[in-house]
């Protein structure tokens, strides 16, 4: 095993520069150390005007996603030890704007998530007094596997569509959409389908599959996506075949 | 972006998309080649279509249709249909567990079950195409 490693990152500092250079750092080698470890070992003892976002490092809150050797990653759970001999290039998460360094302005995904109410919608709210809104194993079971999203946007970096069109809503509030949608206590199906239908909702997906894979929590934002087309389309046939069912 | 940020950042960086951004990844590289090779089953549908045609128009048409099906090129031109036509299938048919989801009480199907069901369809269409060409 080495006893350094070099990392290469893409730096951005926009009071200084128009476009992002590399800049090449020598850290130690460790092998329980993460991509992220090596990012602080830089900002305490190498550079300290490194600028990237961190916090739980146990690939939870996150924050931490970035481009590692071309691939989204999050940093706090990539192994050094699986990228040595290296060089190991680490980039900002691809497709969003850069702010400086490795941290990306991330207002687009939050506009976007807002308007799917990723929420539980009632259309009558219920008091207190009258108790919670119960739900069975199986019920939970439907939505659980979307609700261990942490809007990490792994799967935005990993979407040429989002990149090649930045109105796409993309994987992760589709994804979040769905997990209300499928939850038994929502009642907000038919106003996120208004916004889930428009072009640049689940139709501007062509399904390269990419996004599910990245996924560090397993999500399948793809299959999301799949699975809300299917509905939407069934929805649309029957309001065409018996068009005073409603939906 | 956030107007608010605006004041203290002279500017955010916006990487433009290359040209052959599909071949940053095999995975990519796939995507394109079955979106692609949807070109061919276009092809193949006209194809069929005139040869029905040329069924509908008689015996003459059918046989100048069917010597022209035996040129050459004609052949290497449908070798190369009928293998964009294989990858195209068998991608798509490996994308159906994504979008299928079938319960089966609490249990979910297998994604496994859902694609062998998928080829059983295929191969039973199939079936039936050579029986009809058989009568």
């Amino acid at each position: 095993m080495p006893q350094t490693v070099t990392i290469e990152i893409r730096r951005y500092r926009p009071e200084e520069e128009a476009e992002p250079t590399w800049q090449r750092y020598e850290v130690p080698f460790w092998r329980e150390w993460m991509v992220l470890d090596a990012l602080n070992y830089i900002k305490d003892h190498v550079d300290g005007t490194l600028s990237f976002r961190w916090s739980c490092r146990m690939g939870v809150c996150g924050s931490c996603g970035m481009m590692v050797n071309g691939n989204p990653a999050l940093t706090c759970a990539t192994y050094l030890e699986t990228l040595v001999p290296g060089p190991v290039q680490v980039e900002p998460l691809r497709g969003f704007p850069v702010i400086r360094d490795l941290v990306c302005d991330l207002t687009d995904f939050i506009t976007k998530l807002q308007r799917v109410q990723p929420w539980i919608v009632r259309e009558t709210e219920g008091t207190p007094a009258q108790g919670e809104y119960r739900q069975t194993p199986d019920e939970l079971a439907a939505y659980r596997p979307y609700a261990m999203c942490i809007n990490c946007l792994l799967c935005y970096a990993a979407c040429p569509i989002y990149e090649l069109e930045p109105g796409f809503l993309g994987p992760a509030v589709i994804a979040l959409a769905q997990r209300y949608n499928l939850d038994s206590r929502d009642q907000g199906r038919e106003a996120r389908m208004d916004v889930l239908s428009e072009h640049d909702g689940i139709w501007a997906c062509t399904l390269v599959g990419e996004c599910s894979t990245v996924c560090p929590k397993h999500v399948d934002p793809a299959g999301a996506i799949q699975r809300y087309k299917l509905d939407a389309a069934v929805a649309w046939v029957k309001a065409l075949v018996l068009p005073r069912s409603g939906r | 972006m956030n107007p608010a940020y605006r004041r203290h950042h002279p500017k955010w960086y916006r990487a433009r998309m290359p040209i052959f951004w599909w071949f940053r990844k095999a995975a990519y590289f796939r995507f394109i080649a079955r979106e692609l090779t949807s070109v061919f089953v276009a092809y193949s549908s006209v194809l069929l279509l005139v040869q029905l045609r040329a069924v509908a128009a008689g015996p003459e048409a059918l046989a100048r249709f069917t010597a022209w099906l035996h040129l050459r090129p004609v052949v290497a031109l449908h070798v190369v249909v009928l293998l964009a036509l294989l990858f195209h299938t068998v991608t798509w048919l490996h994308l159906a567990p994504r979008a299928i989801v079938i319960r089966l009480g609490r249990r979910r199907v297998p994604d496994v079950a859902v694609l062998l069901g998928h080829y059983g369809a295929w191969l039973a269409a199939s079936g039936l195409v050579v029986w009809l060409l058989r009568l």
